[in-house]
């Protein structure tokens, strides 16, 4: 019986990090970091409309208070982004096997 | 040992045979040849639908199924870029504020021109359009710019295509390299993928033309500009090709650009001259 809770707690205590509930300060990181690619991805002229929707989404969870759905919203933002900006690098070169000659 | 030697002069004589003859084929791969590639582009569309007709494929979808056409040709009996047309008409012969009109800005009065859009300007080392001309010429005249995706734009532009209908497309690309530079940087715009879709310009009108995507039969690009503008029915109204430019990024969930930006006035100085030769059609209608 000892054994059973002491494992339980272990376990609880494992999880309990990565159930911890995002606070403003994660949100404000994720969002920052989610604008800085998205920025450099509408410099490249590659901007996606997904990102721009993702990271609106981000800002109005968070004015509703609820950070878990804007840090969420914010990552997303952040690999849209990414993704947009390697595709434009990758492009600068790839094009050229999609031309007619 | 001798015929390890010998194999391996082989094989690095066989390497620079093939860099000697695949390195010249590099340069001129990357060197701008803007007939070369209008006629390769021309040929790779006139080889893969050899049943249509070369001056047909500025009709677009309609080019592509014949039930499409049918229904067209009877549309085209009361066709629904009419009243454009009409205001379009109205709009170029109404004076401006100064008592000049658009007339004035143009070459011939602006009669039977559109062919000859998008052209390079020399002294401004850039491509102008139709549609900039025009509100070039509004602002010239102290008149406010219309919106490049409206109404207004694409009444006007309606009414040039409508007076050059069957005169065929002819874009000069001037002995400049800055010209050479626009029409590769138009190129290298319409094969380029964008959008979380990843598709290009090519995707749909290169590779599928004739294919459905959804519920509509994708148009062949060569020729696709010479029908400009186009009322659509999916758009309930009128648009040009800014318009056309700013939706199809959409729905690759591209972030468009500006109308009339840099790299959208290249690729229509691009489309437009990989089409020289073939009929200018518009106004058009599609679906």
């Amino acid at each position: 019986m000892k054994q059973s809770l002491s494992l339980a707690l272990l376990l609880a205590l494992s999880l309990a990090p990565s159930a911890r509930a995002a606070n403003e300060a994660d949100y404000k990181a994720a969002y920052a970091a989610a604008e800085a690619a998205s920025k450099e991805a509408a410099g490249m002229r590659n901007q996606w409309t997904v990102t721009v929707s993702a990271l609106a989404a981000a800002k109005k969870a968070a004015d509703g208070g609820d950070f878990d759905r804007a840090v969420a919203a914010a990552r997303e933002a952040e690999a849209l982004a990414k993704a947009s900006i390697f595709q434009a690098v990758s492009e600068k070169e790839t094009w050229k096997a999609m031309e007619i000659r | 040992m001798k015929t390890r030697v010998h194999l391996l002069l082989g094989s690095l004589g066989a390497a620079l045979i093939a860099f000697a003859l695949a390195s010249p084929r590099v340069i001129a791969a990357d060197k701008v040849d803007p007939v070369a590639d209008a006629k390769a582009f021309q040929n790779f569309f006139f080889q893969k639908f050899p049943n249509v007709k070369h001056e047909d494929f500025v009709n677009g979808p309609y080019s592509m199924n014949e039930d499409m056409k049918r229904q067209w040709q009877e549309k085209e009996e009361f066709p629904p870029y009419e009243f454009a047309l009409d205001a379009g008409k109205e709009m170029f012969a109404t004076p401006f504020k100064n008592g000049k009109t658009y007339a004035d800005c143009f070459p011939n009065g602006g009669i039977g021109i559109r062919q000859n859009y998008p052209y390079f300007d020399t002294k401004e080392g850039k491509v102008i359009t139709l549609e900039l001309a025009l509100n070039r010429c509004r602002e010239a005249n102290g008149e406010a710019p219309y919106s490049y995706v409206k109404d207004e734009m694409a009444s006007l532009t309606a009414y040039m295509a409508y007076t050059s209908r069957g005169k065929l497309m002819d874009i000069k690309i001037p002995d400049d390299p800055r010209a050479l530079a626009a029409f590769e940087n138009g190129k290298r715009y319409f094969y380029t993928r964008r959008g979380q879709m990843n598709f290009s310009c090519a995707s749909c009108h290169v590779q599928s033309p004739g294919e459905r995507i959804r519920a509509e039969t994708l148009a062949p690009a060569l020729g696709i500009l010479n029908a400009m503008p186009i009322y659509r029915s999916e758009w309930s109204g009128m648009g040009t090709t800014s318009r056309r430019f700013v939706t199809c990024n959409s729905q690759t969930r591209a972030v468009p650009l500006e109308p009339q930006s840099d790299e959208y006035r290249d690729v229509e100085y691009f489309l437009s001259y990989v089409a020289n030769g073939l009929p200018i059609s518009g106004p058009g209608a599609r679906p």
